[in-house]
């Protein structure tokens, strides 16, 4: 039995996800990331003294979205606490947040590890808040301000700590960004920012019901580093436990480079927010009649779709996890299916496979293709149009050149050769060029057919129906 | 629950502001003279009273999700102390 065998790690995730709404929470404000710095600001996100906030209702909506979604109770009358600490990213020397009455609790989503465990992890609170500015610490002695940021609109989405492994963590964080990706509230974008994940982490004994002091992970900005850095921070508290050591309450960041964690230095220490109820801030009453309109709204999430896509077009379990892994990918899918002349599960996994290999592929390198195209592609396959191989041809050309596959074809003279008198006089001419071969086909050696194949393709440039081809081939050998 | 002087001393640190002995002194007998006649509240029965969180009887004020127009960065930073053209620039607060 290992060391690490006798702890038990706790895990629990607070997620901040960055709203994708056209303004800032409380001001007019471009939401744009990447503006030039400083640019999208006003007198309130700038924190100057008199100003007013006003509350966008977007960010309302977006929460309830996700709040239903992951299954919380939406609470019928929420407020705004002010945050208070000093930090020049934070021009007010508050953050407007939630505290005492959330927008959303007591939720959960359902995860499933590798080995086919599943788990139901719970979502304490979801609120909403605004973000900070930024700061540049690089810039020789000083630090630089950028207040674009400040106001953005977030969700803080708190789970229970009852995670236990990095694994656990690494896949409920993927259940977060999936959901908000489907709802199209986030962009979801982990290193650019837009979602971030903060773990708070501590080791106990097994059997222990008392929660070990916690330390808190930062800075981890992909699903590969939450991983990392929580397992190493497991490790590392047990280690410290195991030398008699005792774990010291802080911040730590992780440093992707180095493979370590190392504690925050800041000058700013002092954690005593005192937060009170911001009396700039109305509360918000939300009715049944908004949830109800919020729910009828929801898109399929992505655990129903997939389960959909196995019943409604017979895809194997591996296909329906990657296609529906994010609505852009099952939405194209979906759409590549309305186009195909003949629907059945055989033109559907055809499909499959075309979206999970060469469209994923394309697409992340940056390149679109229009579903429309793939359907035609597909119902050419179909039809014997092309071969399948000369249609790995027709897509790339597609992804480059955005061009319809029937232009394609055309265009660059495709179309499957199928005439069998064409192709028998071929396969002729290649016979009488390898009558070596063919003696040592007839004497046994049947892979020798791939071969004559080969050859056969070879001569008719890719565009012979591989089908009679074969056909013929095994006629004329036989003799 | 009387303020001590240590109280004072950790809300100074919070507000970033520093004051002499005699300062601390003297602001741990306001803070507590204060106290003590916000005490008087105590003796009133609010067991069957919602908290009050905002004075104003409004609620769902709201904003549609519409841009509109920015301050000019110049405009915004023409306050700062310390400025670039483009940031606003403050003593480095990273330790290192």
């Amino acid at each position: 039995m290992s060391i690490n065998s006798k702890y038990q790690a706790v895990i629990g995730l607070e997620v901040h996800a960055q709203l994708s709404t056209k303004t800032k929470i409380f001001c007019g404000c471009s939401n744009k990331f990447g503006s030039a710095p400083n640019s999208n600001v006003c007198p309130v996100c700038l924190g100057m003294p008199g100003v007013l906030p006003v509350l966008n209702k977007e960010v309302v909506e977006y929460a309830i979205r996700l709040g239903l979604a992951v299954n919380c109770s939406i609470t019928t009358k929420s407020i705004f606490a002010r945050k208070n600490y000093f930090y020049p990213d934070l021009p007010k020397g508050y953050q407007i947040s939630q505290y005492e009455e959330p927008i959303c609790r007591n939720g959960f989503v359902d995860i499933e590890l590798a080995d086919g465990t599943k788990r139901r992890i719970g979502i304490t609170r979801i609120h909403m808040e605004e973000d900070a500015g930024k700061s540049i610490h690089d810039a020789g002695s000083e630090t630089l301000v950028d207040v674009n940021r400040c106001g953005t609109p977030l969700l803080e989405i708190v789970s229970e700590p009852e995670m236990h492994s990095a694994e656990e963590a690494g896949k409920y964080l993927f259940a977060i960004w999936q959901t908000v990706k489907y709802l199209g509230i986030c962009d979801g974008n982990l290193e650019e920012g837009s979602l971030r994940c903060d773990a708070n982490v501590s080791v106990r004994m097994k059997g222990e019901t008392k929660l070990g002091t916690k330390t808190e992970l930062k800075n981890m900005n992909s699903f590969r580093n939450v991983e990392r850095a929580i397992e190493y921070e497991i490790a590392r508290q047990i280690e410290v436990i195991e030398e008699g050591g005792t774990i010291i309450q802080q911040t730590l960041l992780w440093n992707a480079e180095k493979n370590i964690a190392a504690p925050m230095r800041s000058k700013e220490e002092a954690h005593d927010y005192r937060y009170f109820p911001d009396p700039d801030l109305v509360p918000v009453l939300v009715n049944d009649e908004w949830i109800n309109a919020a729910a009828q709204n929801l898109p399929e999430l992505p655990a129903k779709r997939k389960v959909r896509f196995i019943t409604e077009y017979l895809l194997p379990e591996y296909d329906a996890e990657i296609l529906t892994q994010e609505r852009t990918t099952a939405d194209f899918f979906e759409t590549t299916l309305t186009g195909l002349t003949k629907k059945n599960p055989e033109t559907y996994k055809a499909a499959s496979n075309w979206v999970m290999n060469d469209v994923l592929r394309v697409m992340n390198e940056g390149k679109t293709i229009h579903p429309e195209h793939l359907s035609s592609l597909i119902n050419a396959i179909q039809s014997g149009t092309i071969s399948g191989k000369i249609a790995k041809e027709v897509f790339e050309e597609m992804s480059a050149t955005h061009e319809s596959p029937e232009i394609i074809i055309k265009k660059k003279g495709l179309v499957q050769i199928s005439d069998t008198g064409a192709i028998e006089k071929e396969i002729e001419s290649i016979l009488a060029k390898f009558p070596n071969e063919i003696a040592r086909f007839k004497s046994g050696e049947a892979k020798l057919m791939g071969f004559f194949v080969g050859e056969t393709m070879k001569v008719m440039k890719g565009k012979g129906n591989p089908k009679i081809i074969n056909e013929i081939l095994a006629k004329k050998l036989k003799n | 629950m009387a303020i001590t002087k240590n109280d004072v001393e950790h809300i100074a640190k919070l507000a970033k502001l520093e004051f002499s002995d005699e300062e601390k002194e003297k602001f741990t007998h306001q803070f507590n003279d204060i106290l003590k006649y916000i005490e008087q509240l105590n003796t009133v029965d609010t067991s069957n009273v919602e908290p009050l969180t905002q004075v104003i009887e409004l609620h769902n004020a709201f904003r549609a999700d519409e841009v509109k127009p920015s301050t000019p960065t110049s405009e915004a930073l023409k306050n700062a102390p310390d400025k670039t053209d483009e940031y606003f620039k403050v003593p480095k607060v990273i330790g290192s």
